[in-house]
């Protein structure tokens, strides 16, 4: 920074915290790809020489790919369900007034901070004890449909938050209504929110363990799978090469997902400022 | 509703829960007509625009446009289009896809949408726009999208929203001018919403004025600024001086009347104040600033009186005065122009004398 006002004047201590908390957050992860090339299935210091032996293995194997199918179906279907009803209620958090808003907005966030092992249980008692729905990757879906839904709708709403409503009257006012108003106007202008959504949904379905292991039936998703092999000792490199290529795919996907809604809150309609 | 009537709005109300946002408002608005709803903010101007979009829907009362009543129609039905306070062009549109926008229902070839896209650039004075992009336009090409937008799909009425509050004075002025002759060229009805009664009085065939969710006055800008029906039309449309005053005496068309400061005068009934005035009656008496004339020497006039002048501001093409008065609390404001050089200017504290005409009078009820 050129410019060294007080308040953008480096700090040096801070500098060094942020990098201590970035090497503490990172650094235990980064070891799941270092021991997946070493040459020994016991994760000990010295290791033993490089091999790519683990991710051919890992290849070979045809659970592997199954439950990866699992997890990809799964997410892409609580992707698109969860984005659709995030776009339904961020529409109505942000554009509308009604009885009950608050505790509306409360109870969809809720799944975000109540433990995930009480809806896996509740959901398990649901399914099982009392409708009597076998488990099966429906079961999954519908578990991390409530997990994903808050997600959906905050990314969503700053997108609402961030157009005139004047755009959609504007729209209605030169003779379109509510349907093609919402794919002429709306849907165009929180499509990067949509896209994040989904991108974000997915990848939250695609790790997600807790609600799978209660409500999986005989098909695992791909965390499932991985826990299934970790009682096998002589699996365990293989179990760190499947994760240090799950941790690459989801760091691809939400990097994707913040690129594409990098500019959230640009497309305000500027009218005080340039207007 | 009378005959030449192409907009009736008849007794409508509007509530917004128990707050009442619109009294009982019966007009006509008559067609190819540029009229204004004018009013300080929250006096329910923009409200009654959004009733004639179809964005609100009166609680009582009716709407026709063109003898269509219009209770059940919905926005995208009317035959009318909006110009928004915020202009809400589409961002994610260049300006042909804006303001080609309502034709897709119309199913034209696309070289006639582009024929008609490019007719209207030329009329708002923007050819080979085209291909802007929304947010590469200043406030000013904005507003004119928003219009070409709207007059594209020939409507019966253009509602405007305050569409000038967001621009500078001089472009607003310019806009001004180009709207009114985009009016007559086009030659469609203009309801125009504004709190600027300079702007509605420079754009206006003629003007209801609003407030607390009434028409005070609907009249054409000379009628509202000769003849203001009451106290608030006549403050709020140029300034005003107010006399208490008593009438001593009604003789057909002309009132004795004794006021506070100027003593014995005679004045029009009001032809717009539909309630006369009869002897005894305590009344306010309005005289305009411009109608007042400054002399320093008691003047031949039938009607003056003298007092000092406490202040004085020069504005290059005319001069305003504050005068005190001996009888008086207030002071009188007279504007005077500047005609010769230098020559009417009077020194604060000097003594002096106005006059005016009976005519220049206007009687309104006290309250």
């Amino acid at each position: 920074m050129s410019t060294d006002s007080y308040i953008n004047r480096p700090n040096r201590p801070l500098q060094v915290y942020a990098l201590i908390f970035l090497i503490v957050l990172y650094l235990p992860i980064l070891f799941l790809p270092l021991f997946s090339f070493n040459d020994s299935i016991y994760v000990r210091f010295p290791m033993q020489g490089f091999t790519v032996q683990w991710y051919y293995d890992l290849m070979a194997r045809s659970a592997v790919w199954a439950a990866l199918m699992n997890s990809v179906k799964v997410g892409v279907a609580v992707s698109i369900v969860s984005t659709v009803l995030g776009i339904f209620a961020a529409k109505a958090i942000t554009r509308y007034r009604f009885f009950g808003k608050e505790p509306i907005v409360i109870f969809i966030m809720l799944p975000l901070v109540v433990p995930l092992i009480i809806f896996g249980v509740a959901l398990l008692v649901l399914f099982a004890q009392l409708l009597g729905v076998p488990l099966s990757l429906y079961t999954v879906a519908f578990g991390h449909l409530i997990l994903c839904i808050p997600f959906s709708t905050a990314v969503l709403m700053p997108r609402f938050e961030g157009f005139d409503p004047a755009i959609e009257e504007a729209s209605a006012d030169l003779g379109e209504n509510a349907w093609w108003t919402f794919w002429r106007v709306t849907f165009p202008m929180i499509l990067p929110g949509v896209v994040a959504s989904l991108l974000l949904c997915f990848t939250v379905s695609f790790d997600e363990f807790i609600m799978a292991f209660f409500l999986t039936g005989t098909d695992a998703t791909l965390p499932m799978y991985i826990w299934g092999q970790l009682r096998f000792p002589q699996q365990f490199p293989s179990v760190l090469a499947l994760s240090s290529l799950v941790i690459i795919g989801s760091f691809i996907i939400v990097l994707l997902g913040l690129w594409i809604n990098r500019d959230a809150d640009m497309t305000k309609t500027k009218a005080g400022t340039d207007a | 509703m009378s005959d030449d009537s192409y907009i009736s709005i008849q007794n409508v109300q509007k509530y917004f829960g128990s707050f009442c946002a619109i009294e009982n408002i019966s007009m006509d608005i008559a067609h190819g007509e540029f009229f204004s709803l004018l009013g300080a903010s929250g006096c329910g101007k923009t409200t009654l625009l959004r009733m004639l979009a179809g964005f609100e829907s009166p609680t009582k009362g009716e709407i026709f446009i063109d003898n269509q009543p219009m209770s059940d129609v919905p926005p995208h039905y009317r035959p009318v289009n909006m110009v928004f306070q915020s202009y809400a062009i589409f961002p994610h549109l260049n300006v042909h896809d804006n303001i080609a926008y309502g034709l897709r229902k119309r199913k034209l070839p696309k070289a006639k949408v582009t024929e008609m896209v490019d007719e209207m650039l030329n009329l708002i004075s923007l050819p080979d726009y085209g291909n802007r992009k929304a947010n590469e336009l200043s406030g000013g090409q904005r507003q004119r999208i928003a219009l070409a937008r709207a007059l594209i799909l020939r409507p019966k009425v253009l509602l405007l929203d305050e569409p000038l509050g967001a621009l500078d004075k001089q472009l607003r002025e310019q806009m001004q001018l180009e709207l009114r002759q985009l009016q007559r060229t086009v030659g469609i009805t203009f309801v125009f919403v504004t709190h600027d009664q300079e702007e509605a009085m420079t754009l206006s065939d003629r003007i209801a004025v609003m407030a607390d969710g009434e028409v005070m006055q609907l009249d054409t800008p000379i009628g509202l600024y000769e003849r203001p029906v009451n106290r608030k039309v006549a403050s709020f449309i140029g300034t005003m001086n107010f006399f208490d005053g008593v009438v001593a005496d009604e003789a057909g068309e002309t009132l004795k009347i004794e006021a506070q400061g100027l003593g014995p005068i005679t004045a029009p009934a009001n032809p717009s104040n539909k309630a006369g005035f009869y002897k005894g009656d305590k009344v306010q008496v309005a005289i305009r600033p411009e109608k007042l004339v400054l002399s320093a020497q008691k003047p031949d006039a039938a009607f003056a009186a003298s007092g000092r002048v406490q202040n004085m501001a020069y504005l290059g093409e005319r001069s305003h005065y504050l005068i005190e008065m001996d009888g008086l609390d207030k002071h009188v404001a007279v504007s005077s122009q500047n005609l010769v050089p230098g020559a009417s200017l009077f020194e604060m504290g000097s003594d002096v004398w106005i006059n005016w005409q009976s005519d220049a009078v206007v009687v309104l009820e006290r309250n």
